[in-house]
């Protein structure tokens, strides 16, 4: 055979076992935390570990639910703070901005992606804290906190508003540009156009963005950790302290290898991240795919 | 829809506003050239110049063999494999789930790694985790861009009898600026990520010498010295987030400037 095309061969095998076994990486990371996670599951039950909120590492006790909802409160006020504000941004950006403006605006939402996670907690210490502190939080409560989760919310928001920015404009691109000039040609105004064609039209998206957004915000660690107060309680309002599930692993991990248990524990968090976000991520990739390919 | 926009711009702003103000005041030449001496954390004399330099080892360290890893395996799933191919789809699947996950969960995992290796906690063990962590970013970045390839090109190469091997030569060639750009927005990420490197490099107050001593990174150094309760440790933090984050931007602006310059002689 000739020798090129046993160098082309050679290259594709090699190539394809790269590919492979980088695949199998995703299915490894997920297995390893399994695997280190089983000594805690053997003794206890899903169930329990995620419904209970005593967590006692030098007991025994780990109650994942202080954790679980901490999450759950970033995660929520963030996606309640950035879902609006994205979503009429996508639709002055894609519908309504003039093209100079979004060369201006799209690269400062590119820029905003770059800010490493750690940038996101200082600016929240020093600027999102005491506003909750000195300003929002005087307001409702008596003995007002600036760490709470409102403050890992609104840090969070604005950390995800690039990724939902980005898909959004994705999502609207694939509105064929006819609807659009069918309905404006019927005597819609822009914004009837924009209500009845692309909201409808890309409702699908939409909810695949959000989903994506939350797989995010469940995840971010560093910045969370810095401004949430790290208090292990079921947070009461937004107001108070929680901690979510990132930042117990990112506090304890590393010091805690002397106790099986307590790592056993933290890895367990690790696998339920994942585990989580697997999930969502695969399911939403999916449906953005299958909508992609339509317009195709 | 214009305040949106404006507070989502402006949101920019104001965070590069606060790290500038509250940065620059602490910042000096001593900061940048200096290690940090004995009681550095209380105060002390120094600098934070073997976190600059330990991050910048392990985003550098770690592009590089991501980009090894990452050129094959785009090259495979686009001109060895049919378009639609299910391992095709099935490996893009599976890089976007891996794109999505947390960097903490790399973490946890490189460091579960490490220790059933027998591994210390060093600049190598950063350098794989952050690899991992970007390796999904490249595969992402540059799948898009050889997607923009016309087809004809590839035509041109077949049809002059050119194996697929020597076919994406020429296509690399033609994507150079996307892959320039692929490797900076990984670098980007890698030299900003705390949660991957946070247990696997270490802290050290030297710089690292060679791949088994454990190094410091910049947004580690800004994390543990904000946790200080020295006010001048914390005003430090602050510098060094500074540095961090025009590093960062420079990376990401050059980035930019040069995927549309270089891309303006393609066909």
């Amino acid at each position: 055979m000739n020798i090129r095309l046993i160098k082309d061969k050679l290259a594709g095998s090699t190539m394809l076992i790269l590919t492979l076994a980088s695949v199998l990486l995703a299915i490894l990371v997920g297995w390893g935390l399994y695997y280190k996670s089983l000594p805690l599951l053997e003794e206890n039950s899903v169930w329990d570990l995620l419904s209970s909120s005593v967590w006692k590492p030098s007991k025994g006790e780990f109650g994942f639910f202080a954790f679980i909802m901490g999450t759950l409160w970033v995660t929520g006020i963030a996606i309640v703070i950035a879902l609006p504000l994205c979503l009429l941004c996508a639709i002055f950006i894609s519908e309504y901005a003039h093209p100079r403006l979004r060369k201006i605006v799209v690269p400062v939402v590119d820029l905003l992606s770059g800010i490493p996670p750690v940038v996101f907690g200082v600016w929240g210490v020093l600027f999102v804290v005491p506003l909750i502190e000195d300003y929002i939080a005087p307001v409702f409560v008596d003995y007002p906190m600036g760490y709470s989760v409102l403050a890992g919310g609104i840090v969070l928001g604005v950390m995800i508003f690039p990724l939902i920015i980005s898909l959004l404009l994705e999502v609207f691109s694939a509105v064929p540009k006819e609807m659009r000039d069918a309905s404006l040609s019927m005597g819609a105004t822009q914004w009837q156009t924009v209500k009845f064609v692309l909201l409808r039209k890309s409702k699908p998206g939409i909810i695949v963005s959000v989903v994506l957004a939350v797989s995010r915000a469940f995840g971010e660690t560093i910045a969370v950790l810095m401004v949430c107060g790290s208090v292990i309680m079921v947070p009461g309002s937004v107001f108070d302290p929680g901690y979510p599930l990132p930042a117990l692993i990112a506090n304890n991990y590393g010091e805690m290898l002397s106790a099986p248990e307590y790592e056993s524990a933290l890895l367990f968090a690790a696998f339920l991240l994942f585990v989580i976000i697997f999930l969502f991520n695969a399911i939403s990739r999916i449906v953005l795919g299958r909508i992609k390919r339509k317009i195709e | 829809m214009v305040f949106a926009t404006v507070i989502i711009v402006g949101s920019f702003f104001l965070i590069v506003g606060t790290i500038v103000s509250k940065g620059f005041p602490a910042l000096s030449w001593e900061m940048l050239s200096e290690i940090p001496s004995g009681d550095f954390y209380m105060g002390g004399e120094g600098g934070i110049l073997n976190s600059i330099l330990g991050s910048l080892y392990i985003a550098a360290g770690s592009s590089l063999l991501a980009l090894i890893i990452s050129v094959p395996i785009v090259i495979y799933i686009n001109m060895y494999l049919k378009k639609s191919s299910w391992m095709g789809n099935l490996t893009r699947l599976g890089y976007d789930v891996l794109f999505g996950m947390p960097s903490i969960v790399y973490g946890a995992f490189g460091f579960t790694l490490m220790i059933y290796l027998g591994m210390r906690a060093s600049l190598l063990g950063g350098i794989v985790t952050v690899t991992l962590l970007i390796i999904p970013i490249m595969v992402r970045t540059m799948d898009e861009v050889i997607r923009t390839v016309p087809k004809e090109l590839f035509d041109a190469s077949y049809s002059l009898g050119a194996t697929r091997l020597e076919t994406s030569r020429v296509v690399l060639k033609q994507v150079a600026p996307g892959i320039l750009t692929a490797v900076l927005l990984a670098f980007g990420r890698g030299i900003g990520d705390v949660a991957s490197v946070m247990f696997t490099a270490g802290f050290s107050n030297d710089i690292p010498k060679s791949l088994e001593d454990p190094a410091s990174t910049l947004p580690l150094a800004v994390f543990n010295q904000l946790s200080s309760p020295v006010e001048e440790v914390q005003s430090r933090a602050y510098a060094a987030a500074l540095v961090l984050t025009i590093i960062v931007l420079l990376i990401s602006i050059s980035a930019r400037v040069l995927s549309k310059r270089l891309s303006k002689n393609k066909i």
